[in-house]
């Protein structure tokens, strides 16, 4: 097996500094002035150290693949491994270009996997490099943890890769990249995008216990959809939100869709594709009877306001509230850890309508009663 | 919070489970071989009974042999005494981790009267006349079991836990359909944190169902309950305490809620071992409810006999109780089968009548008082072990924060901190503790909405001393578990676990030639 490592060196400097966030080389510059430190090579350390530990030093168990310098070689030589130097960042002052393109070389070597140490402008840029060609594994190590491919700390990703490495996890999950706009943020807006989808180990052993076996998610989410399609009538118009949910029930129909954009559908066929705020409402003038279909984003909970922008507050007002269809497996439920939904459009009343409690569709002939709070709490995982 | 027995205790160091390495028992034994082989009939007997396969359809014979295993009677002997010692039953191990399961001591002196031939000699078929004693026990039980949770009439006929509430199930849709609301009123509502049962029978005879999630301090919110009903609510079906040991105190309120909209309440009492003498179903307004004898009632689980969902209602609702029910008309007891609004037979016979003596006999001995005092153990046996418990390093109990209130006789904590920090899951704590001959412990249901969960529930037949002896286990396990994780998360070492075959999660077999097929396509 190989394991690819890209480390952001930079990753999290800004944090301890109060920045919220590195993107860019003038706020770089400026945490490095402030007295920042680098911390992600130390975290991949970490999560080296759980593998090491468990499998023994690299070669006989697997082959390590990384960049120079601090961008991961530093790391692995600090747990005794011997890896292979793949790529080369020009400058010690490496960039997000410098990301991207370890990344590309990484999957030119055909690794495994990609190991990377980073916050949510790390996900960004291994995604937009190999998208989902390869799997990845995030070691959190950034100011900004939205995004639902890192794992809870440095070890437990030393952890799952331990898995992945002796075969024991197979499946992959598909989690979501997110990214917050940090010029805003620094503003004290919070501003999440949902970017695209990462393939991530999954260990069943987190969510399966010995007295019952549940059937894996996938199966809940093809039922989900199932029970959609099936209610659904030709004369309504459907706005299909972002989410690996709701393309499930594109997919059922045979449609094509945008996984990040909000999509519409009458009569069993595409109307438009990743659709604006604008657009929308031109289109709901001509078919005013409408149905909006969203599900929460994952791990993060939010049904309105994060990764769906288009979906406006004026917008959801002129469907009507009582026509917002909200879809999630139970175990998508259970995911966000007991906290309620959120949201966060542009018209704080109708944030206030719609907290309280909403009915959640989870499966054939099955609702879920489900809290949903308001505000635009920072909801970092 | 923290307790100190002041005591000692050891732990069982050298505690070692035999591992026999035994194969499946379609894997010994050899083609030809027999253990039993029955003399032939003989030619006259032959001629006098004819073709004895006359009599059965072409269709449902046999074109060839089944593939049965092939052993001698002593390798049958050895093959399941090995198993037997492969298991850590509750005569041998203190098994209070099963929580939702109440595990208690059963007393053996039950199995003695429940093996009398004057039982096990015995027909479901025999006249009435014959079988006076087991019908009076059954009505005189059932009258006991509506003084205990104030409903009016019990049948014993469900065989298990979901087997009742399937049966309360059926009569909330016979009384909506005596109403002419049969088909308008098809949606139950239940919670995540009861069992999955109380979604799962309803859904099976057509049900929709409405599923409530816990509120902050750990148990659904009214206002919930009140998003969820409507004209379509046929009823509500719920456990209290929940899994989580959390007894909803606005229980009443929910009944009221769920009767204004039209709909009827099952109290599902699986969980009951708590509140016996303390509440009743019907005190909160329930028209419904079920017992699980073999958890609450002191009825073994599974392998010692089968379960029984004791169900009873109020008396709106006898005539769709299952049939048969028994009567008594002040000189005899019969069986009435004469009933037009029953919603029929939940299955043949009059259910596990042995177990239903079992339950009677330990009712007998305890009598009301008694009844009440085993629920106050278990539930100082449960508050006991949770402040041991919540001092172990990397535990915690669910909801503590949010709601600090005692559970009630089992409650679900999480090893959240101690996977966070160390890597150790809760599946491996698990693995690792039988190594020092104590019971594993059950996880959750599902969805986990408690992460890395475990759920314990010590019921009242366990002493202080072996309370002490489990947490000092687990306690042990934490401390492993930050100094040397391999160590746990190997485990066991010095016990056996069955670990699941590569692919099974997801392709579970049920029997050998399934799973040989699934071999075959390469899914396993």
């Amino acid at each position: 097996m190989k394991v690819g490592l890209i480390v952001n060196p930079i990753a999290g400097m800004g944090g301890s500094v109060g920045l919220k966030g590195t993107d860019g080389r003038k706020v770089i510059r400026q945490a490095r002035t402030l007295g920042a430190v680098p911390r992600a090579p130390a975290r991949a350390t970490a999560a080296l150290e759980e593998l090491v530990r468990v499998l023994g030093p690299a070669g006989a168990a697997f082959e390590l693949l990384t960049c120079a310098g601090a961008m991961g070689e530093v790391s692995a030589l600090a747990c005794h491994l011997t890896p292979t130097v793949v790529y080369r960042p020009a400058s010690t002052e490496t960039t997000a270009e410098d990301t991207r393109r370890a990344a590309r070389e990484m999957r030119t070597q055909a690794v495994d996997l990609i190991l990377f140490a980073g916050g949510d402008g790390t996900a960004r840029d291994v995604h937009e490099a190999v998208g989902d060609d390869v799997p990845a594994l995030g070691i959190p190590a950034g100011v900004k943890i939205h995004s639902a491919v890192f794992a809870v700390s440095p070890r437990a990703a030393g952890d799952l890769l331990v898995g992945f490495l002796r075969g024991r996890i197979r499946a992959m999950r598909e989690a979501e990249v997110m990214d917050v706009d940090e010029a805003a943020y620094r503003r004290g807006q919070l501003a999440t995008r949902l970017f695209g989808y990462l393939r991530v180990p999954y260990d069943p052993q987190l969510v399966q216990g010995a007295k019952v076996r549940s059937r894996s998610d996938d199966t809940a989410c093809e039922e989900l959809a199932r029970s959609v399609v099936a209610k659904m009538d030709r004369e309504t118009l459907y706005i299909v939100g972002p989410g690996t949910t709701t393309r499930r029930i594109m997919t059922l129909m045979g449609l094509e869709s945008t996984l990040l954009g909000v999509d519409a559908i009458l009569g069993g066929q595409v109307l438009a594709l990743d659709v604006a705020e604008r657009d929308l409402l031109r289109i709901l003038r001509d078919h005013p009877r409408a149905k909006i279909i969203v599900t929460p984003i994952g791990g993060q909970g939010f049904l309105f306001g994060r990764g769906n922008q288009q979906i406006s507050g004026r917008f959801v007002r002129a469907v009507g509230i009582e026509n917002v269809m909200v879809v999630a497996t139970p175990g998508k439920l259970a995911s966000l850890g007991g906290r309620p939904f959120l949201v966060d459009t542009d018209d704080e009343e109708l944030n206030r309508t719609l907290a309280g409690f909403i009915a959640v569709t989870t499966g054939d002939r099955q609702e879920a009663i489900y809290a949903v709070g308001h505000g635009s709490g920072n909801a970092a995982r | 919070m923290s307790v100190d027995s002041g005591r000692k205790v050891t732990l069982r160091e050298h505690f070692h489970q035999a591992a026999w390495n035994e194969p499946l028992i379609v894997e010994l034994g050899r083609a030809g071989r027999r253990g039993v082989v029955p003399p032939d009939a003989g030619d006259e007997l032959k001629s006098q009974v004819g073709d004895v396969l006359a009599g059965t359809p072409a269709g449902l014979r046999r074109r060839q042999p089944p593939m049965l295993p092939e052993l001698s009677q002593p390798e049958v002997v050895r093959h399941y005494t090995r198993l037997s010692q492969m298991t850590l039953s509750n005569n041998v191990a203190v098994n209070l981790g099963l929580g939702t399961t109440t595990m208690k001591y059963n007393p053996l002196i039950n199995e003695v009267l429940s093996r009398s031939p004057k039982l096990t000699e015995l027909h479901p078929a025999q006249d009435e006349s014959t079988v006076q004693g087991i019908l009076e026990l059954l009505y005189r039980f059932g009258e006991m079991l509506a003084e205990i949770s104030g409903m009016d009439r019990f049948t014993f006929q469900p065989a298990g836990g979901s087997q009742g509430i399937l049966a309360n199930a059926l009569m909330m849709r016979a009384h909506h359909a005596a109403n002419g609301q049969a088909s308008q009123r098809d949606e139950v509502i239940t919670t995540i944190f009861s069992h999955p049962a109380n979604a799962a029978a309803p859904a099976t005879i057509g049900f929709k169902i409405i599923t409530l999630y816990p509120g902050r301090e750990g148990y659904p919110e009214l206002d919930a309950l009140k998003r969820a009903v409507s004209e379509r609510t046929a009823g509500l079906m719920i456990t209290n305490p929940e899994d989580t040991g959390i007894f909803n105190p606005q229980i009443a309120e929910f009944v009221r809620v769920v009767h204004e909209a039209g709909g009827l309440c099952a109290y599902d009492q699986a969980n009951a071992n708590g509140i016996l003498g303390v509440t009743r179903a019907r005190d909160a307004g329930f028209d419904m409810c079920q017992f699980n004898l073999h958890k609450t009632f002191s009825v073994p689980h599974g392998c010692m006999g089968g379960a029984v969902g004791a169900t009873g209602v109020q008396k709106d609702l006898t005539a769709f109780l299952p049939s048969p029910t028994v009567e008594f008309d002040g000189s005899r007891y019969y069986l009435d089968s004469h009933r037009p609004a029953s919603v029929g037979a939940i299955r043949s016979g009059l259910g596990n009548v042995h177990s239903v003596l079992k339950a009677y006999a330990w009712v007998r001995s305890l009598g009301a008082e008694g009844l009440r005092e085993a629920a106050h153990m278990a539930v100082l046996n449960n508050n006991y072990l949770a402040a041991k418990v919540t001092a172990i390093r990397g535990a915690s109990l669910s909801f503590a924060d949010e709601n600090p209130t005692r559970r009630l006789e089992q409650a679900r904590y999480s090893w959240e901190r101690l996977a966070a920090e160390t890597g150790v899951h809760t599946m491996d704590v698990h693995n690792r503790m039988i190594d020092f001959g104590v019971q594993g412990y059950f996880t959750s249901h599902h969805p986990w909405l408690v992460p890395e969960p475990f759920t314990l529930e010590p019921a009242e037949s366990y002493s202080q001393e072996e309370l002490d002896e489990f947490a000092a286990v687990l306690e042990r396990v934490s401390d492993e578990a930050y100094a040397d994780p391999e160590t746990v998360k190997t485990a066991p070492h010095r016990s056996t676990a069955a670990a699941p075959v590569p692919g099974a999660e997801e392709h579970p077999a049920m029997t050998w030639r399934a799973f040989q097929e699934l071999r075959r396509q390469g899914l396993v």
